[in-house]
């Protein structure tokens, strides 16, 4: 499928100068966008990929089908918006973090599918890690303790269960790559780099240096040898010799990290937050890693230039899926904006409070058999408070984390970013900024990933001079001011707790 | 390219007839009046009720257009509407840096579904959820123009003078609609708010129905030229955008 987003040509201000690509490769489909100076839109065109379950807990993707598909999605966006490769001045790379993939470096072809960053297979490997005694090494080195979560574990059981793997990682024939080494590899006929913010999220990369760790491979038993060499977020890694003959690989970014950026959060304190089926919220941290404390993971921001920017992560497994889950199991809507329309039916919740702790609560919780629950139903309760109930969730699911990362620092969130599917709820966006006693705010073009990766291909080419010109281009759709009294908020904050806590040790 | 498809020219005279005959009609009387036999008539009313678009009484068995034909025009929900529109909107505020609504019948009033800023960093209120004047303002009078059965009769409404612009009399108001009918397209030159003008275009759902009006706001002297007419740039950015968001209608 897709979908033309460009403005009328006539109008276009990219006809005499160049514009910048991005490839968004995401979970479920890989995206072109192709963004003007001012950091419009001009086209997108977008192709799904297969999501392949051999095993509950496996999730899988074919890395060659998702090449094809960009080898596809990049020429059609070109296409509408009338453009030829010359006009390209450089493609930018977002991608799905962590999922894994090894392949041959002579014939290209991967040894097996990647193993996407939603499967679980690594258990054991990290449940060996942390009886080894290493949880302490990983935490100092790599920022965080072992988890299924990181691609590490994953290159791992790739090298201990796919034949002929390891003997040919160890004789130089087999490549490690996330997405982003595996396009730029394809692209560039064979450049082997990948971008500190991917390397961040392996849990082989040192947090300080922004090098592998011979510690933290000799732990994992990764040979050094097949992973590629870490780069900086905005530089010219190769040219690309197919798809865009001639034009410049010029930036690559995980996804949220290029959500940062997209979002010109380039001030400490600064925090964007995606929704989608969960959400993620980062805040800069400058040039200081931020503890670990409460859950939360330090990360790379970017690094654009000599100076890394560090990011403080907190995720939230579930919120745009539990809209779903409303819809899709319990049929009480018919699609997910729907669900704004029920709870405007209501005041308020009703005393009614829904915790999705679908597979355990995740920061700031971390408590692995802890269970959904309703709470508060009395006869009252009807469809439009459990929909309140549902949005109400992501707000104060928000607001935990914000809570975690003010405790961690100074320097207090004082408004919010926001992006993604989600932001279309105003009810719930305004919830938001009443749980957070907080601004929130959202960008024109809600392509925040997308415009990121863009933003560091850019700037390496010159594109853009420097990040001042970038800000420039944010500009305010919306603001949803908090408009909710001191008591209401403490008082539905110390409920959502009490929610919260029966949600607790369900599983035995 | 495939002629007119005869069972739908048949089914839109069928409408035709039921909605100007000012009576409801008996199967006899539609098969006499389109020159057809009975059972084809049937056929055609019979799924035409399954459509909720013709209504039969139970007593008399005759039949008059149905509700359906209503809530086509306002069955779309309003937060579905907004999740289709919202990226268009977005390209339309930044093509045009004008502010972008979004809005829809509501009783004798303009619903606003959805607002974006005008992208200039001027500090703005965001106004989803608020009702405004259908006589005085471009989305208003575009639901007037384009959605007549899902909005009051202008001589119904309350035409309250806002400025010395606004259409304050019934016959003020109709030469505007039927501007904007010619035009595609109906405006607003400072008759809500002095100096604010707008433009708004119908956003039209499978049928051709009219479901929205999507709409600019801008100063008016950045809005209108010299003649009064909106500026094409910014009527064409208008246009192309409720073209694309119409497209995203056609199917639920």
């Amino acid at each position: 499928m897709t979908t033309p987003v460009s403005g009328d040509g006539r109008s276009g201000d990219y006809r005499h100068s160049q514009v910048v690509a991005a490839i968004d490769q995401g979970t479920t489909s890989t995206r072109c966008l192709l963004f003007s100076r001012t950091g419009r839109m001009l086209a997108v065109a977008q192709r799904e990929h297969r999501q392949h379950y051999p095993e509950p807990g496996r999730v899988e993707h074919d890395a060659e089908e998702i090449w094809r598909n960009v080898a596809r999605v990049v020429p059609e966006a070109l296409k509408r918006a009338g453009l030829g490769p010359e006009n390209i001045a450089a493609l930018g790379i977002a991608n799905q973090r962590e999922t894994t993939v090894i392949w041959n470096r002579h014939t290209g072809v991967p040894l097996a599918r990647a193993i996407t960053w939603q499967d679980t297979r690594t258990g054991p490997i990290v449940a060996e890690l942390v009886e080894a005694g290493l949880t302490d090494l990983y935490s100092r080195t790599s920022g965080f303790t072992p988890a299924t979560y990181f691609a590490g574990p994953r290159l791992r059981w790739l090298l201990d269960h796919v034949p002929g793997a390891r003997e040919g990682a160890e004789a130089g024939d087999v490549l490690f790559g996330t997405m982003e080494s595996w396009l730029i590899w394809r692209l560039t006929g064979g450049v082997h780099v990948t971008d500190v913010s991917n390397a961040s999220r392996t849990m082989m990369m040192d947090l300080r240096t922004l090098e592998w760790s011979p510690k933290l491979l000799e732990a994992l038993d990764v040979p050094e040898r097949m992973l590629p060499e870490i780069r900086s977020n905005a530089e010219v890694y190769g040219v690309c010799t197919e798809v865009l003959p001639g034009v410049p690989v010029a930036g690559a970014l995980g996804d949220q990290q290029a959500a940062l950026v997209g979002q010109t959060c380039f001030a400490p304190g600064e925090v964007k937050c995606t929704y989608g089926t969960g959400a993620f919220l980062l805040k800069n941290t400058g040039p200081r890693i931020a503890g670990s404390a409460q859950g939360l993971i330090p990360t790379v921001g970017y690094l654009i230039g000599d100076e890394p920017v560090y990011a403080l992560e907190g995720s939230i497994a579930v919120t745009g899926s539990l809209v779903q889950w409303f819809r899709d199991s319990l049929g009480m809507i018919g699609t997910a904006a729907q669900i704004e329309t029920l709870a405007m039916t209501v005041p308020d919740n009703g005393g009614c409070y829904v915790v999705p702790a679908f597979s355990g609560l995740y920061a700031p919780h971390w408590q692995a058999t802890a269970r959904g629950v309703i709470v508060g139903l009395t006869g009252y309760i009807t469809r439009g408070h459990l929909a309140r109930a549902v949005l109400e969730a992501t707000a104060w699911q928000t607001r935990e984390v914000v809570e975690a990362m003010n405790a961690e620092s100074g320097i207090p969130v004082t408004r919010l970013k926001v992006d993604g599917g989600m932001t279309a709820d105003h009810l719930l966006m305004q919830y938001v900024a009443d749980v957070l006693d907080v601004p929130v705010e959202r960008p024109l073009g809600s392509e925040a990933v997308s415009l990121g990766a863009a933003y560091v291909a850019g700037l390496a080419v010159g594109h853009w001079s420097d990040l001042e010109v970038l800000r420039a281009n944010w500009h305010r759709a919306a603001l949803w001011r908090p408009d909710m009294p001191a008591e209401v908020r403490d008082r539905e904050r110390a409920n959502w707790g009490r929610a919260v806590d029966r949600s607790y040790d369900w599983v035995v | 390219m495939p002629g007119p498809i005869q069972s739908i020219e048949r089914a839109a005279a069928v409408l035709r007839l039921l909605g100007g005959a000012g009576r409801p009609l008996a199967l006899a009387e539609l098969a006499a009046a389109l020159d057809l036999p009975r059972p084809t008539v049937h056929g055609i009313v019979a799924t035409l009720r399954s459509e909720g678009l013709v209504e039969q009484d139970h007593a008399s068995a005759l039949y008059r257009l149905g509700g359906g034909l209503r809530t086509l025009a306002s069955g779309w929900d309003r937060h579905d509407l907004r999740a289709r529109a919202m990226n268009w909107a977005d390209v339309l505020a930044g093509g045009t840096g004008c502010a972008v609504y979004l809005a829809v019948p509501e009783g004798a009033a303009a619903g606003i579904v959805h607002h974006v800023f005008r992208p200039d960093g001027t500090p703005q209120t965001l106004r989803t959820n608020t009702d405004h004047p259908l006589h005085a303002t471009a989305w208003g009078k575009c639901l007037l123009a384009f959605a007549p059965v899902s909005t009051p009769a202008p001589r119904d409404l309350e035409l309250r003078r806002y400025t010395g612009r606004t259409a304050s009399t019934v016959a003020m108001l109709e030469a505007h609609l039927a501007a904007a009918r010619t035009r595609g397209m109906a405006t607003d030159v400072g008759e809500f708010e002095s100096g604010a003008g707008g433009a708004a275009v119908p956003l039209r759902s499978g049928g051709g129905l009219t479901v929205a009006a999507l709409g600019i706001a801008a100063p008016v002297e950045q809005l209108f030229g010299g003649g009064g007419e909106p500026r094409p740039a910014q009527a064409d950015l208008l246009r192309a955008a409720g073209r694309e968001i119409s497209a995203l209608l056609v199917s639920r």
